[in-house]
């Protein structure tokens, strides 16, 4: 696969391949499996970050067609284990001795009648399923309670369900449900053109449509070999920021309602739409929609005046966050919330400002540049040790004015010329395309079949990854806390399940 | 708190006075569903259909050759076909109020039936003469609308002082307001959380995913949004649409405002 330096292995290669990969220095991003050939057996692959700048690590291993199945490698790399789960749920794939063999994706009682990532899988028919009770950590203790909440919750939320065990006030473990939304998206790309499988990236995280749509524009890109054209990388540039400030600023807003500190609620949210605002006017849309597509942008964008409109509001993002830095009764429910450790961050794969909180200062867009963002100067990637929830708001602060900073470099700077460049896929083409959205990495691989269409496209969201990690900053804490740490990590369901 | 209190009021108000001033949504820029003028289509060509991913744009034979068909209720306002029609028989647009009480007013109809306006529905008046209660279920969206419809509550939509409000219960709600293509997993939270819904009670499809499934509808996962699950009181086609669209829907469901789309025409 281009962008990545390939090893082709046998299955019982694999654990050494990635032990080794891991004692240079590499850290395992994901795995996945896909069927080259509708009726043969799965492929599956492993994808690790080595250091920056370095190309990205990719193993290879193809099943043979009687035993469908490898060793698991949740238990020394636990990281693995959701997309372990997740390829046993949707392309069949067994994996032994896995310390947690319970579906994931697919709920416990959604019988398909062969996986559902195999490309004879009937394109219009849905599971069958019969609700089942599903697999519960035991527990022991007259005095624990259990309390399953969700996956209808409160407000305006996302579906998921959270069952917490716990005594009085004290959480002793939580354990959630989710993939109640899971919609298959990743099967709707089969058979697709690459201009109608943007649509689909735009729409697997609906606040993260630039992240996702740009990560996926790039592994085409790069599977085609094509170069886009200078404006359009720039202009990517700040739709990207563009993106990240409008998420961190409501996400400030909604860590306020957490604390129950009213006008900090509306301040930021009132500032997250402003931004909303500028994207509508100009780009039409305010999640910014319809404008990247495999080989640049739709069409040109006119952001001259943005600069200005930036200015203007700069001061008041300013005096925003300095006022909730010095409010006592704010940071008082903030710090010591949720603490994560950088081991556990490390291992079980937290990303973005997750992991940047937890003293990981990894950033995609100056470790593995993309877009413009080599010709721009990147301050200082924000990190902090402390992994509890005001460290990971006061990443997203610092990101804000990084955001800011980029945003107006990048307009400043902005070449003129066209947009995009044709291209077309080869037989067989593959690519690899990343992106550092508001939440962390989002990875797209695609696979081509002989047609010039999209055979495989597999995502890796950064919400997958935190929710994956979220719960350990949940064990041992109390239900008062629940609510601000699971907003201080900023996560969108839509994203996780897809 | 001092600080806050002197915040909040240099802040000032930030509400819009819409409805009723004159561009106050705050929509400026913003593209809605494409404009269609059938009478510009070139014969034989279907760059359109061929683009459509959701199928909102479909052929059928006419008396005199093929003929395209329109769904709004299909289209997730991705302006591919705008951009591919050669003869601007789609054109992209600003018209974003597009919800309907009925599905087929999202159906584009050749001839217009000259229909009676807006017939008040007494019932409806009746009940909620003043205030509107309603439960969100999220059915499997992409979380586009949600974050649409947590904008509404933000000090520029300000959806209180209309006298909407979202109940976290059930039990309180009247409209049950529905987002997402309705995956396998949420089908019997849905249609718990509508059971527990006292009489009368009404069902808002709300983003083009819960009228028909949109671009994620179908699959091993999905069904088409609410069709043949729920009855539907109001249709709010957009990918999301915007809260001004979203404000505009709710208020024709009060009948505190006009419906702006018939047979799939847009009437300002
Ligand atoms: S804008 Fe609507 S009608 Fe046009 S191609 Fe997109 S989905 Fe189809
Ligand atoms: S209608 Fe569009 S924005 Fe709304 S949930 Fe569906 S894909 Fe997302």
């Amino acid at each position: 696969m281009r962008a990545a330096t390939e090893q082709v292995l046998r299955p019982e290669e694999i654990p050494q391949a990635c032990r080794q990969l891991t004692e240079e220095g590499a850290r395992l991003q994901m795995a996945y499996a896909w069927f080259p050939e509708p009726g043969e057996p799965p492929e599956v692959l492993y994808l690790a970050d080595r250091k920056p700048h370095e190309p990205f690590a990719l193993l290879r291993c193809r099943l043979s067609g009687t035993e469908q199945s490898l060793d698991s490698l949740a238990p020394r790399f636990p990281l693995l284990g959701w997309y372990e789960r997740e390829m046993m749920d949707l392309c069949g794939i067994n994996f032994r001795g896995h310390p947690e063999p319970y579906p994931l994706v697919l709920h416990e009682g959604a019988h398909a009648v062969i996986p559902p990532l195999d490309p004879r899988y009937p394109h219009d028919q849905m599971v069958s399923f019969t609700a089942e009770p599903w697999q519960l950590p035991p527990m022991e203790g007259s005095d624990v309670q259990v309390l399953p909440f969700g996956p209808v919750r409160g407000d305006v939320l996302e579906s998921a369900q959270i069952v917490f065990y716990y005594i009085g006030e004290a959480i002793l473990h939580c354990h959630p449900r989710l993939f109640f939304k899971h919609r298959g998206m990743e099967k709707r790309f089969e058979g697709l053109l690459p201009e109608l499988g943007v649509l689909l990236a735009e729409r697997i995280s609906g606040v993260d449509s630039v992240a996702h749509s740009l990560a996926f524009c790039q592994a085409v890109e790069t599977a085609c070999q094509c170069e886009i054209p200078e404006r359009a990388k720039y202009l990517r540039v700040a739709l990207a920021e563009m993106e990240r400030l409008y998420n961190h600023l409501y996400y400030l807003g909604h860590l306020c309602h957490t604390t129950t500190l009213k006008v900090g609620e509306a301040q930021g949210k009132l500032l997250a739409e402003q931004c909303k605002q500028l994207n509508g006017i100009f780009t039409g849309s305010r999640f910014l929609r319809g404008l990247l597509k495999p080989g640049g942008l739709r069409r040109d964008l006119d952001l001259e005046a943005l600069p200005q409109r930036l200015r203007k509001l700069e001061p008041e993002i300013a005096a925003y966050m300095r006022a909730l830095e010095t409010t006592n009764s704010h940071l008082d429910r903030l710090m010591t919330t949720g603490r994560l450790s950088r081991k556990t961050a490390f291992d079980e794969g937290a990303t973005g400002p997750i992991k940047r909180a937890s003293g990981i200062g990894r950033d995609l867009r100056s470790d593995h540049p993309y877009a413009a963002y080599a010709h721009l100067a990147m301050e200082k990637i924000p990190v902090r040790t402390d992994g509890d929830a005001h460290a990971r708001a006061q990443v997203r602060m610092e990101e804000i004015n990084n955001s800011i900073s980029l945003l107006l470099q990048a307009l400043e700077n902005m070449p003129h010329g066209p947009v995009e460049t044709k291209l077309s896929a080869q037989a067989g083409a593959e690519g690899l395309g990343w992106c550092e959205g508001p939440r962390g990495s989002t990875y797209y691989c695609v696979h081509f079949d002989g047609a010039g269409k999209l055979a495989r496209v597999k995502v890796k969201s950064a919400s997958f990854s935190n929710w994956r990690v979220f719960p350990f900053t949940v064990h041992d804490t109390n239900m008062m806390d629940y609510a601000i740490n699971e907003a201080s990590f900023g996560l969108t369901m839509a994203g996780c399940d897809r | 708190m001092p600080i806050w209190t002197l915040f909040g009021l240099k802040r000032g108000m930030a509400t819009s006075s819409w409805p009723g001033k004159e561009d106050a949504n705050l929509q400026t820029g913003v593209l809605g569903l494409p404009q269609f003028q059938p009478d510009r289509c070139q014969d034989g060509c279907r760059a359109c259909a061929e683009c459509c991913l959701p199928g909102a744009i479909g052929i059928e034979p006419g008396p005199s050759g093929e003929r395209l068909t329109l769904d709004y209720g299909k289209c997730i306002a991705c302006q591919l076909c705008t951009e591919v029609c050669p003869a601007d028989a789609f054109r992209k647009s600003n018209d974003w109020a597009f919800g309907v009480r009925n599905r087929e007013d999202l159906v584009w109809a050749e001839a217009l039936a000259s229909r009676p306006a807006q017939e008040l529905t007494e019932k409806i008046q009746q009940c909620f003469r003043r205030s509107l209660h309603i439960r969100h279920v999220d059915a499997g969206s992409c979380n586009g609308c949600e974050s649409e419809l947590q904008a509404l509550n933000n000090p520029y939509y300000n959806l209180h002082r209309l006298g909407i409000f979202f109940t976290p219960s059930p039990r309180f709600a009247d409209l049950l307001l529905v987002t997402g293509s309705v995956t396998y997993a949420m089908r019997e939270p849905l249609l718990e959380t509508y059971n527990a819904m006292p009489e009368p009670r009404w069902v808002m499809a709300m983003g083009t995913c819960a009228i028909s499934g949109g671009a994620t509808g179908g699959g091993y996962s999905c069904a088409h949004g609410l069709e043949g699950i729920l009855p539907v009181d109001m249709y709010v086609p957009g990918c999301p649409p915007n809260p001004a669209a979203m404000i505009h829907a709710l208020l024709v469901l009060l009948n505190r405002a006009a419906q702006s789309v018939q047979g799939g025409h847009y009437v300002q």
